[in-house]
């Protein structure tokens, strides 16, 4: 969908981004991860020339987006960044109807699309009392879920984000990882996701890009870079003092659960993660939980000792 | 405090000339007590009226109930038009008495209390926490019942209402100059100054120049720029015959409103930077991420935000336009510094305060009204 | 270079500009001469160009350094908790004197007390005020409550944290105050002359009532020159007292 090709960013001497070639594949979500100025944010900004590249080539489904106008290659992708940039004077409604209406889109088509999305960011049941309202007047969840929802509102083709959870505190965070998850499995997009927490890497990432310095370090998936690290670099970054918790959080109770036994107690649910798993099992004082589907079929056993089998 | 502002009041009108009277315009007057004066009106409801809105101006602040303030702005109403009337009628008594050129003019006292009582409804606005426009009508509440006895004639002996009457024409003429000035200063001003106020802003090497060069024309006295463009502009005329006919010259409102204008530019061309600048950084990046234009950012989201700024900043221009055009009279521009200086000239207090007071009632209005627009302009309530 | 630094500093060109021109004008009789031919009398001879530069600061002088003194005393005063009655009086008397012109205090002045150089004194005063007052107000209220709590807790008196601590810290925003004050005062000053007080303006009053224009130019000149050298003068005080690394803005305004 969107391909990097040798791109490299200078500002005077300095390189921000430097030699990047990475792929993203349609309907992935990729995450870019990186300590400060590791290129992650302006790597992001290059894909939709909020910056341009010094040098090399990057393509949007085959195109060279440096030959394109650049607003119509913005109305193409969503933006969302962590201070949200509602615009204060307009209402969330007006706000969400910004790339629509630059587009043309009859009026009643933006009305529809309005209600739809704030239904798909779950803003309110009511929608309509939330799309009048400004931004001053909504907590920073809402106004972030509200940016998600402008971002999403021309049906870009990619979506581009910017640390956009990284004001809010840790509760709200965690919802709003959860709802991200949920809209990106509805709507299928392609995610370009930049964060400097390797937690919320780990948790929402289909793949993941670790840049360091503006070079590509490796990518691959979480369990990839967790069990298989290109790098000293790459292990110590994803790794840290919860290593064995964070392998466990990557891999669900399903793909450890021995079929047809019982244990007693409350059951988990087989997609929840091994590290909770190994919460549940600490904190109850057992080495045997119960696993069922999501129906609430039961599926069988998961065990202490399966957690650290290879 | 409002005690203190109640006994300068009552000090002032009791110790100070409340009227003078004098056997023609040149002589200074002899001061008539308060007192004398309420003697010579010979009516009892105007003294009863000062008494009685005197009262609840000094009850309001012992009451602590932030409500009772709202009785300030008409019981100002009560004192102002209270004493005018006593004024008005000594002044009458005086006139069936004296000579024709005799004069009765308002002294010191009266202007004191008059002062404190405006100040008594500023305060009250101010306590309320009245917005721009009500603000103003609670001043016009407070001047309201003057007005109604100036209409009736009450005033008509005192010696600043002759004034009025003898040059009317004049000063209805002096009004409209002047306003005409300012408007045809603040007009160009913005349609100059808030696209180089915009400039400024997208380009620091254009902020540095302009904003000194700006400087430098706020900080000369205004009287010298108007006298430093007379020369180069009567030269032109004499070059250029037409532009002399069509009222561009050396004098006369051509090289003020030049100067008005040069004026105006800073605290527009400052005020719509400030403005532009104070949009969060954030929306703008948003507002091109998503693909607008930069005609299209700029028309949709920065102007609308910035407009407070821009419109404080024209708001100030204004005010200290109407101030500026008085200075403006003495090269010839004419407006109500015409007046004013003709009184300063001829030591006639009246004729001076006839050209005052409307340029100083001109920049309230002025003032309260862009306020109001200002209001008017923004999106929702905070 | 130091000495190089000092060259190129406009600030001293100008101020010796400023009173050469002053002491010289009238040795540049030929040249108005060549400039307004039909002038029988093209440089304003009536007073000395320098005696009237001289009366001119000391009108702004003594009347903005009343203004100080009374200025920041009131601006004091509302600060501390024994004026904070006042607080509301203050900003209305201020608010409502905005929209003042400086003229009007002056022409009603006079016609009350005279004509002489008293009552422009005290209008100077007056009008000069605001700016002082207001700085002086914005400047102690800027300063963080933290600091003054600091202060007491560590066992300053109230005088002593106003002395050492508050006052230092709101030294720019009183200075930019005397400044405005200083800069409006030149203005309105030219204009006294109109009730007969000797000032730069004076011959530009003479000459727009004569119809002399190199009276006005050369009046004008000499007095923009003089609010141009203050100007810069306190641009540069301002800018020895932000010792604390603060920016200025592009627009000139500071903190």
């Amino acid at each position: 969908m969107i391909t990097f090709d040798g791109v490299s960013k200078l500002y005077g001497e300095t390189k921000a981004v430097d030699g990047l070639s990475l792929a993203v594949q349609p309907g992935e979500m990729l995450m870019l991860i990186g300590a400060s100025g590791s290129g992650k944010s302006t790597a992001l900004k290059l894909a939709n020339r909020l910056e341009d590249c010094s040098m090399g080539t990057i393509r949007l489904d085959g195109d060279d987006i440096g030959r394109m106008q650049v607003e119509t290659l913005r109305r193409r992708m969503g933006y969302a960044i962590q201070s949200v940039g509602l615009f204060p004077h307009w209402t969330v409604a007006r706000n969400i109807a910004t790339v629509p209406r630059l587009l043309g889109w009859p009026r009643a088509k933006i009305l529809d699309r309005i209600r739809e999305l704030l239904v798909l960011v779950q803003l309110d049941p009511d929608p309509d009392r939330i799309a009048e309202r400004f931004p001053h007047q909504l907590s920073g969840g809402q106004q972030q879920r509200v940016g998600v929802a402008r971002a999403l509102a021309a049906d870009p083709d990619v979506l581009l984000m910017d640390e956009p959870f990284g004001a809010l505190d840790p509760i709200t965070r965690g919802v709003l990882q959860t709802e991200l998850l949920r809209i990106h499995r509805r709507t299928g997009k392609t995610i370009m996701f930049v964060t400097h927490d390797v937690n919320e890497a780990l948790t929402l990432g289909t793949r993941i890009a670790l840049l360091d310095r503006g070079r590509l370090v490796q990518v691959g998936t979480p369990l990839e870079l967790l069990t298989m690290p290109a790098t000293a670099f790459v292990r110590e970054f994803l790794g840290g003092d919860d290593y064995g918790l964070k392998l466990l959080a990557v891999e669900p109770v399903s793909s450890r659960v021995r079929a047809g036994e019982i244990a007693p107690g409350a059951p988990v649910a087989g997609s929840v993660s091994l590290r909770h798993a190994l919460s549940e099992m600490v904190s109850r004082r057992t080495d045997c939980l119960a696993v069922v589907d999501g129906a609430g079929v039961p599926l069988g056993v998961v065990r202490l000792t399966d957690l650290i089998r290879a | 405090m409002q005690a203190l502002l109640l006994a300068v009041a009552v000090t002032g009108a009791t110790s100070l000339g409340f009227v003078g009277h004098a056997k023609n315009r040149l002589l200074s007057g002899a001061p008539v007590g308060f007192g004398g004066a309420a003697e010579m009106s010979g009516a009892v409801a105007p003294v009863l009226l000062v008494a009685a809105s005197g009262l609840v101006l000094a009850v309001v602040p012992v009451l602590r109930r932030p409500a009772s303030y709202w009785l300030v702005p008409p019981a100002a109403g009560g004192v102002i038009a209270g004493l005018s009337w006593i004024a008005g009628r000594c002044a009458d008594a005086f006139a069936a008495s004296s000579p024709a050129m005799a004069r009765t003019s308002l002294g010191a006292g009266y202007w004191l209390v008059v002062a404190c009582a405006l100040l008594a409804v500023a305060d009250a606005a101010g306590r309320l926490r009245l917005r721009a426009l009500p603000a103003l009508l609670a001043g016009a509440v407070a001047v309201l019942p003057l007005a109604v006895l100036i209409a009736a004639g009450a005033t008509d002996q005192l010696s600043i209402m002759r004034e009025y009457v003898g040059q009317r024409a004049a000063f209805l003429a002096a009004l409209l100059r002047h306003a005409e000035l300012v408007v045809s200063a603040i007009i160009p001003a913005a349609l100059i100054g808030i696209p180089l106020g915009i400039a400024a802003h997208r380009r620091e090497r254009t902020a540095r120049i302009v904003f000194p060069a700006l400087n430098i024309v706020q900080t000369i006295p205004s009287l010298a720029l108007f006298g430093l463009l007379l020369a180069p502009l009567s030269r032109l005329a004499e070059a250029v015959p037409t532009l002399g006919r069509i009222g561009i010259g050396g004098v006369g409102p051509a090289p003020a409103v030049i100067a008005l204008v040069l004026y105006a530019l800073l605290p527009i061309v400052r005020n719509t930077a400030a403005g532009l600048a104070s949009v969060p950084a954030g929306v703008r990046e948003a507002a091109r991420a998503m693909g607008m234009s930069r005609r299209q950012a700029l028309w949709q989201v920065e102007a609308p935000l910035a407009l407070p700024l821009v419109l404080a900043g024209v708001r100030i221009a204004a005010v200290q336009a109407v101030g500026l055009a008085s200075v403006a009279a003495l090269i010839g521009a004419g407006g109500l510094g015409a007046i004013m200086f003709q009184g300063l000239f001829a030591d006639a207090l009246d004729l001076v305060l006839l050209g005052a007071v409307p340029v100083v009632l001109l920049a309230i209005v002025v003032d309260g009204l862009m306020k109001a627009l200002a209001a008017a302009s923004q999106p929702a309530p905070a | 270079m130091r000495i190089g630094r000092v060259l190129r500093d406009p600030l001293p060109w100008l101020a010796a500009a400023l009173v050469a021109l002053a002491a010289g004008m009238t040795s540049l009789r030929p040249l108005f001469a060549i400039l307004f031919p039909d002038l029988q009398w093209p440089v304003y001879d009536q007073d000395s160009f320098l005696a009237l530069l001289a009366a001119h600061v000391w009108l702004v002088a003594v009347s903005s350094g009343l203004a100080v003194v009374v200025g920041v005393a009131a601006g004091v005063f509302v600060t501390r908790p024994a004026g904070r009655d006042f607080r509301f009086l203050f900003d209305t008397l201020f608010a409502a004197s905005q929209t003042i012109p400086p003229v009007a205090v002056l022409a009603l002045m006079v016609p009350i007390l005279g004509y002489d150089a008293r009552p422009a004194v005290i209008a100077l005063m007056l009008y000069g005020l605001l700016p002082v007052a207001q700085n002086t107000v914005a400047g102690l209220e800027s300063v963080p409550a933290a600091l003054t709590q600091a202060a007491h807790g560590m066992g300053m008196t109230g005088s002593q944290t106003l002395v050492h601590l508050e006052l230092p810290l709101a030294a720019g925003a009183i200075v930019a105050g005397i400044r405005t004050c200083v800069i409006v005062n030149t203005g309105t000053a030219t204009i006294a002359s109109t009730a007969g007080v000797k000032t730069l303006g004076l011959p530009i009053i003479v000459g727009l009532a004569g119809g002399n224009i190199a009276y006005v130019v050369q009046g004008a000149i000499l007095v923009g020159l003089l609010a141009v050298v203050l100007d810069f003068g306190f641009d540069r005080l301002e800018f020895l007292l932000q010792a604390g690394g603060r920016t200025r803005q592009r627009d000139g305004s500071g903190p």
